[in-house]
């Protein structure tokens, strides 16, 4: 068992600040934070020795590296409320409403070569009772999405993002939260085995606005998500929380960036992935930048591993950079390790069978994750896919004993 | 009617620099209806007598036997001898995330019955262990001791001796660090579930306050992993005026 913890905590943060450092944001040069552009030419085919692409298994994800015009989309279906809007628009359009510049060539040739842009769109102030579902899915060709999703001011939405199929998806994925708004972004890649999925989510919160997002990777070949965060005014709360359960040959890698650069905002990540199986890598970077105007802000980071078998990877690696000292706390934890002994333990000691024992550990480990989602049908199934994976490690075990 | 049966045990701590021995032949019997206290200062042992016996894996048993009701322990799985009737209060019960007492109580009483408890009478039972121990119902829905003080987990602990009703219990330190209500309630505890005479206990402790709330049958005095001396009740008053000290220095002298 490996574990860092780092906090750093400042109670004494002022109250007030300047209001001529927010329109200021400097530039912070760091290899963390790669210059995002719409230009495909600053994203060079990558060799895999760069900082982003280090842990990458380059080979199985040079597809998403291609620059050619694609035909297909997900095939996106849907059932909307009144209030929700989804419709096709122009990539210039895409363009003009997204967060930022793609980070990465994925994201940059998902952006330009997509078939088609959308706009998901929740009207200023809706009430939206029922979760959004939009299910997405890959037919075994190569496609690519430029998606827009924006929430009006005070308005309030769960929305599911549900991927499931085959073939290789490369995404860019824009999430802009009005003032005052609530949203709550579940996404799924509950892909076939051999799916390849790559691309970047960017998420801006508005002022006051409070979104808890939840990213399930259990499914795929190759899962790697770049999910940025930041704000567009003070106030604004996020609630990133993670899981993903790797099997044999698996990779699987989530990338997130919080960006604090505005003060008085809240972040806390908090990801949890389970590995069974030779060859299963999971990757997990948490960076958090905390800019100079961004007095007073909390934010907390963790990812947890557990690694079932022999064979496994999990890397991870939280960063946080700090400009300002004025804050009300920062910190971050990572562990990653076999199971706990003491608990197998306690459990068994109370008659429960070291396989039961086991499965509660790890239902509990999830559930702690999976009972924050808010969609109870979505809660449920996920729960049930955690019990067929463990079925899974019980039979391979069975198996390799 | 159950009797634990403690035949020359030997036990081994493992340790990163290589095993150590702990137990160097215990000899204890207790019988139906007896509360055995087991008395020692920190470092004797006691705890890792209790561990050795529940089947903790840093502990290793190098001979001797324990037996309950003829079935040999030694050799058994942690769970095989819960299922055998054994439990172990814990000095320092384990905090286990997103599973919740509800869903341990009935995953162990499962195991333990080989069927599923009836859900109606369940639930009832489950409260009225938990309000016995005054913890209030909300403690079924929370994870496994996380979040709780230190008085709830070991409270927690007996709610769980009262629910399961092994054929035998080791208490471990269960009253350390208990206010003086909260012993009383967790004493409680204990009589109900020795008074049908036929369970067996023993009692760990380091301090003689919890004795005046459960009457022990006998009284041994535990020093460097051996049982020196045995008694009644007016063992452990000895022990409250006097303390270990003769004990200890009887058995550094033996080993010079």
């Amino acid at each position: 068992m490996s574990t860092t913890a780092d906090t750093i905590s400042n109670a004494a943060a002022p109250q007030a600040v300047a209001p001529n450092v927010a329109s200021a944001i400097e530039t912070v040069d760091s290899h963390l934070h790669p210059t995002p552009s719409w230009d495909i030419a600053d994203h060079p085919v990558p060799h895999g020795r760069e900082e982003i692409w280090r842990f990458t298994p380059i080979k199985r994800f040079k597809g998403l590296f291609s620059d050619e015009p694609r035909t297909d989309s997900l095939e996106w279906s849907s059932d909307l409320p009144e209030g929700v809007t989804m419709e096709p628009i122009t990539p210039e359009q895409a363009h003009a409403l997204s967060v930022e510049a793609p980070v990465d060539r994925v994201s940059a040739l998902a952006a330009k070569n997509a078939a088609k842009a959308y706009h998901l769109s929740v009207a200023a102030n809706a009430e939206i009772a029922d979760p959004v579902i939009l299910n997405g899915k890959g037919t075994g060709s190569a496609v690519a999405d430029h998606v827009i999703i924006s929430v009006g001011a005070n308005a309030e939405a769960t929305i599911v993002l549900h991927y499931t199929g085959s073939g290789s998806y490369a995404e860019k994925t824009d999430i802009i939260v009005g003032d005052g708004a609530r949203l709550n972004l579940v996404t799924l890649q509950d892909w076939a085995d051999d799916a390849v999925h790559g691309g970047q989510r960017s998420l801006l919160v508005g002022r006051d606005a409070r979104v808890k997002t939840i990213t399930a990777s259990m499914g795929g070949d190759v899962v790697r998500l770049q999910e940025n965060s930041r704000f567009a005014g003070p106030g604004g709360e996020v609630e990133a929380y993670g899981l993903y359960f790797v099997d044999a040959g698996q990779h699987v890698q989530h990338r997130l960036f919080v960006d604090h650069n505005e003060p008085h905002t809240k972040s806390n990540v908090d990801y949890r992935g389970a590995l069974q199986g030779k060859g299963a890598h999971s990757v997990w970077i948490g960076d958090v930048l905390i800019r100079k105007e961004a007095e007073g802000i909390d934010t907390y980071e963790s990812n947890k591993n557990l690694v079932l078998t022999d064979g496994c990877q999990a890397d991870s690696v939280p960063n946080l950079e700090i400009e300002t000292g004025e804050i009300a706390g920062a910190g971050h934890a990572s562990t990653t390790g076999r199971f706990d002994d003491l608990q197998l333990f306690y459990l068994r000691s109370r008659g429960i069978t070291e396989s039961e024992a086991r499965r509660l550990v790890v239902h509990g480990f999830f559930f702690d994750i999976i009972r924050r989602i808010g969609v109870p049908k979505i809660e449920d199934q996920l729960m049930e896919q955690v019990e067929r994976e463990l079925e899974q490690a019980a039979i391979t075990q069975a198996l390799e004993s | 009617m159950s009797t634990l049966v403690i035949s020359d045990l030997h036990v081994d701590v493992l340790t990163e620099s290589g095993p150590k021995e702990i137990l160097k032949g215990v000899n204890l019997t207790a019988r139906p209806g007896e509360i055995h206290a087991i008395m020692g200062p920190n470092g004797s042992g006691k705890s890792t007598l209790a561990y050795a016996i529940a089947g903790h894996p840093n502990y290793k048993i190098t001979s001797g036997s324990v037996t309950l009701d003829g079935v040999e322990l030694t050799e058994m799985t942690v769970d095989e001898r819960a299922r055998e009737g054994l439990f172990l209060a814990m000095q320092y019960p384990v905090e286990v995330p997103g599973v919740s007492v509800a869903n341990f109580l009935r995953t162990a009483k499962t195991a333990l019955d080989g069927e599923a408890p009836k859900i109606r009478t369940w639930v009832k039972d489950v409260e009225k262990a938990l309000g016995n121990m005054q913890l209030d119902k909300t403690f079924s829905a929370r994870s496994v001791n996380e979040g709780f003080s230190g008085g709830e987990k070991k409270r927690h602990e007996i709610a769980q001796l009262e629910l399961l009703n092994p054929k035998a219990a080791i208490l471990d330190e269960t009253d350390s660090g208990l206010d003086i209500d909260a012993l009383r309630v967790v004493s409680d505890g204990v009589n109900r579930f020795t008074a049908s005479g036929d369970r067996a206990l023993l009692l760990i402790t380091h301090y003689t306050r919890i004795l005046r709330y459960i009457e022990p049958t006998f009284v041994h005095v535990f020093i460097d992993g051996r049982i020196v001396d045995e008694g009644g009740r007016e063992l452990a008053d000895k022990l409250e005026a006097e303390g270990y000290e003769s004990y200890v220095k009887a058995a550094a002298a033996a080993v010079a």
